[in-house]
């Protein structure tokens, strides 16, 4: 299998080569012939792909140690769970992983849009098959081949680090991974309509659900992740501003400013070159994140390994980076906005103030991620920037930001009149300023903390405006009672009302970061019967009393485990396990360094978080680092909320002729209704 | 004035503002990042290099890390082949630490007893998600 496996690696590359020239030459001579087999190419290279990652599922499930892959990522003793996620758990898979999403989104791109997007195809498929391509040949020179097979067949394999056998680092780094491959597709777009001069609002309209998509994915994708480093790595928090977090946030945030940027260009005609940019910084981005993950050229906790494949990366991101710019730059006597900045009081403005905050945000987090490497460049000493860095940079941004969220929805286009902010405003502000009253007077004094929740308080109230004044005006309107009048209201307007339920996710997530200041923590080293006592943010006393140690032999570990009491005031909680594994192989032989299972105990307030770190010499007396993390579940509750207005936004219809006739008839007696 | 100057005005605060936090932000939270013998260089020309807080990456030498759980202390030695520091850190070290890993060591050296107290140690190797290659 794996012969095969290696035969449609190569086919695939040379159909990739194949599909890129008749693609560009196609397009530009205008042959119908070239431009068919382009289309068909990318079909090709998306088939032979699927073989190939079929081939190494089948390695992997069938324990074939020879391929060094397969020995190298899984064991005998490894659930089945986790021997399919083996395909991206090592370099080589995920190469081939990469390479095979981009070619079934550019399939499907292909596919979904025949006929509405005839010049801007070819370039489409070129450009799919030139990256395809790119990360085909990283597997087949860059010694990279998941095939390769090795001199001899250990009887066992090495086995999967134990901090990757966890359900949630199942689903994040596809998640990821998938965030971040299907950018390409509308970049891709992009170079079409650059390369093809139709640059009207055509393309865009192509490549909105793309670029949601892709967007959704990474969002979901750094959630996932958050969740896994709080629950797997027990330092006691979920974000620390790691070189290959950073590197999943930078497209995200380029992404967000385009998804906000873009509405203006489709109702004004404005800012199309700004546009073009963000879609191709963010490819850009996204092939940084690939690179920083893969070559580990900036020393990070996370970086897989060192590798040549760092150099065929930092190729590629630079002649990528000039071959697109060169050809933004021949266009841009092309994109000329059509309409100008009326007022600084208008959507536009609060929408242009967004943007250079988002990207000023990722332009920071890419200076400090950089930092290293530019410092020891310049001066010849390494000079590193922690996570106090980008804090203390981007809460201060955040939060303005966080304040935009309020103000740009409700501020009229173009030019917004006295009465228009009033109208709109009065509401939003005084349920700002209350909240920001109530944390004062019950005695929080963190002060980002009371302005993130205070703002949250803001944000929250337009979107319940909004909410509340469109469901009333259907209510009137069509006489529908206000929770059906509610869903209709969502249902119709999925893009605007879906966009207000992110803003919602946004407003939870600033608020659990909000949380994170309040963190407390203590160590204490216990006998069975001692206990330790830490006290929380809203004034009460936890005890933790350690009951004792067990030890005993599971799947494909040992396991120490310490359980403990919890009393919150005296009053008896529950138990707590948290436990320290060492993970062996087929023979009993530890394999990998210890791990940690944190224990957590969370409710809506609080998370208990206990870290075993050892036994004192083997006796039952034991080592704990006890924490107390306020608001981490809505973290996960916001990334939810975030995904589901995700999801919203993107779901299919709702846009046909007669609903927008309708929506049409009801925003002038909206306006009327405004008027009266 | 019009709305492109006033907006013009608007960016440049925002884009001044995004420079000075990054700007003051280094200045502030900046840390060296140096190898043991890098260290050594430095403190023979400069002095004042005793107690400034700093990274230094380096490899742990085998057989010499000693722990006392009781006290959660940790005691070891780095080295990069040339120059060795001894390493005193308090806390709990993370999971991957064991005495054949690259470490990157946060914290101070003393003046007195020329020994680097760790604020923080982060263990490369492990987290590398990839098993040690068997010699």
């Amino acid at each position: 299998m794996t012969i095969l496996g290696g035969v449609c690696l190569w086919l695939a590359f040379l159909v990739g080569i194949w599909g890129a020239l008749a693609g560009f030459v196609g397009g530009l001579q205008g042959r119908p012939d070239l431009q068919h087999s382009a289309r068909h190419a990318v079909f090709a290279m998306c088939g032979a792909l699927l073989v190939a990652v079929f081939s190494l599922e089948w390695a992997l499930f069938q324990h074939d140690f020879n391929v060094e892959y397969v020995a190298a990522y899984t064991s005998r003793n490894l659930p089945i769970f986790y021997t399919w996620s083996a395909l991206y758990a090592g370099q080589k898979g995920s190469l081939l992983f990469w390479a095979t999403v981009l070619s079934l989104f550019g399939s499907l791109a292909l596919l979904l849009t025949a006929r509405r997007h005839r010049e801007l195809l070819p370039y489409v498929a070129g450009v799919v098959c030139t990256v395809a391509t790119f990360f085909i040949s990283v597997m087949l020179f860059g010694q990279a081949n998941p095939f390769h097979r090795l001199a001899y067949t250990p009887l066992d394999g090495n086995g999967l680090n134990p901090q990757l056998q966890n359900p949630g680092m199942v689903f994040h780094p596809p998640m990821l991974y998938l965030g971040y491959i299907s950018i390409t597709i509308p970049f891709a777009f992009a170079m079409a309509a650059l390369i093809s001069k139709r640059l009207d609002v055509d393309w865009l309209v192509a490549i909105r659900k793309w670029t949601l998509l892709s967007w959704l994915f990474l969002s979901i994708g750094i959630c996932l992740g958050m969740w896994w480093a709080y629950v797997e790595l027990g330092w006691g928090g979920y974000w620390a501003w790691d070189p290959v977090e950073n590197a999943s946030l930078l497209p995200w945030l380029t992404m967000t400013a385009f998804l906000h940027s873009v509405m203006i260009q489709e109702k004004r005609g404005m800012l199309k070159k700004w546009n073009l940019a963000l879609i191709i910084g963010s490819w850009l981005l996204s092939i940084f994140g690939t690179f920083i993950t893969r070559s580990g050229v900036i020393s990070s906790v996370h970086s897989f390994t060192q590798s040549s494949v760092g150099y065929f990366f930092l190729f590629f991101l630079i002649a990528a980076a000039v071959a697109s710019f060169a050809v933004y730059a021949s266009r841009l006597p092309l994109l000329t906005a059509e309409a100008r900045l009326e007022s600084m009081v208008s959507r536009e403005a609060s929408f242009l103030f967004n943007n250079l905050l988002f990207v000023g945000i990722a332009f920071s987090v890419l200076w400090g991620t950089l930092f290293p490497i530019l410092s020891e460049l310049v001066q010849g000493t390494k000079v590193t920037v922690g996570p106090p860095f980008f804090n203390q940079v981007n809460i201060p941004l955040g939060l303005a930001l966080l304040g935009l969220t309020g103000i740009g929805p409700l501020i009229a286009w173009r030019r917004a009149s006295l009465p228009n902010l009033r109208r709109q405003f009065a509401v939003p502000v005084t349920a700002g300023v209350f909240t920001v009253l109530v944390l004062l007077v019950g005695g929080m004094r963190d002060l980002y903390a009371v302005m993130a929740i205070g703002l949250g308080g803001f944000v929250t109230a337009t979107v319940v405006q909004e909410f509340g004044r469109g469901a009333g005006a259907r209510h009137r309107q069509y006489g529908e009672a206000y929770p059906l009048a509610l869903g209709r209201l969502l249902a119709r307007n999925r893009r605007r009302y879906g966009g207000y339920i992110v803003h919602v996710g946004i407003v939870i997530l600033f608020i659990a970061f909000a949380g994170m200041a309040f963190k407390t923590e203590t160590e204490a080293t216990l006998r069975p019967g001692e206990a330790a006592t830490l006290r929380s943010p809203y004034g009460w006393t936890y005890r933790f009393t350690h009951l004792g140690v067990s030890q005993y032999d599971a799947l494909n570990r040992q396991v120490t485990a310490a359980a403990l009491e919890i009393e919150r005031n005296g009053k008896r909680l529950g138990v707590l396990t948290t436990e320290k594994r060492q993970h062996v192989d087929g023979l009993g032989r530890p394999t990998f360094q210890p791990s940690t299972e944190v224990g957590i105990r969370s409710d809506l307030r609080e998370d208990l978080y206990v870290v075993l770190a050892g036994l004192v010499n083997g006796t039952e007396q034991a080592v704990f680092r006890f924490t107390i993390n306020p608001l981490v579940w809505w973290v996960w509750y916001g990334g939810m909320i975030v995904a589901l207005g995700g999801l919203i936004v993107m779901w299919p219809g709702g846009g046909s002729p007669a609903v927008k006739r309708t929506q049409a008839g009801y925003a002038v007696r909206l306006v009327e209704d405004v008027k009266a | 004035m019009n709305a492109g100057t006033r907006f013009a005005i608007g960016a440049v605060l925002i884009v001044g503002s995004v420079g000075y936090l990054m700007a003051s932000g280094v200045k502030q939270t900046g840390q060296y990042f140096l190898t043991p013998s890098e260290l050594s260089q430095k403190i023979a020309v400069d002095p004042s290099f005793y107690n400034v807080g700093m990274k230094v990456g380096a490899h742990v030498v085998p057989g010499s890390v000693t722990r006392d759980v009781a006290t959660q202390t940790l005691r070891f030695q780095i080295t990069d082949g040339s120059a060795r520091y001894t390493v005193l850190y308090h806390g709990l070290p993370p999971d991957t630490f064991n005495d054949s890993v690259e470490v990157v060591v946060e914290g101070r050296l003393h003046k007195e007893d020329g020994v680097l107290y760790a604020t923080n140690v982060l263990a490369k190797c492990g987290s590398r998600y990839e098993a040690v290659p068997k010699a």
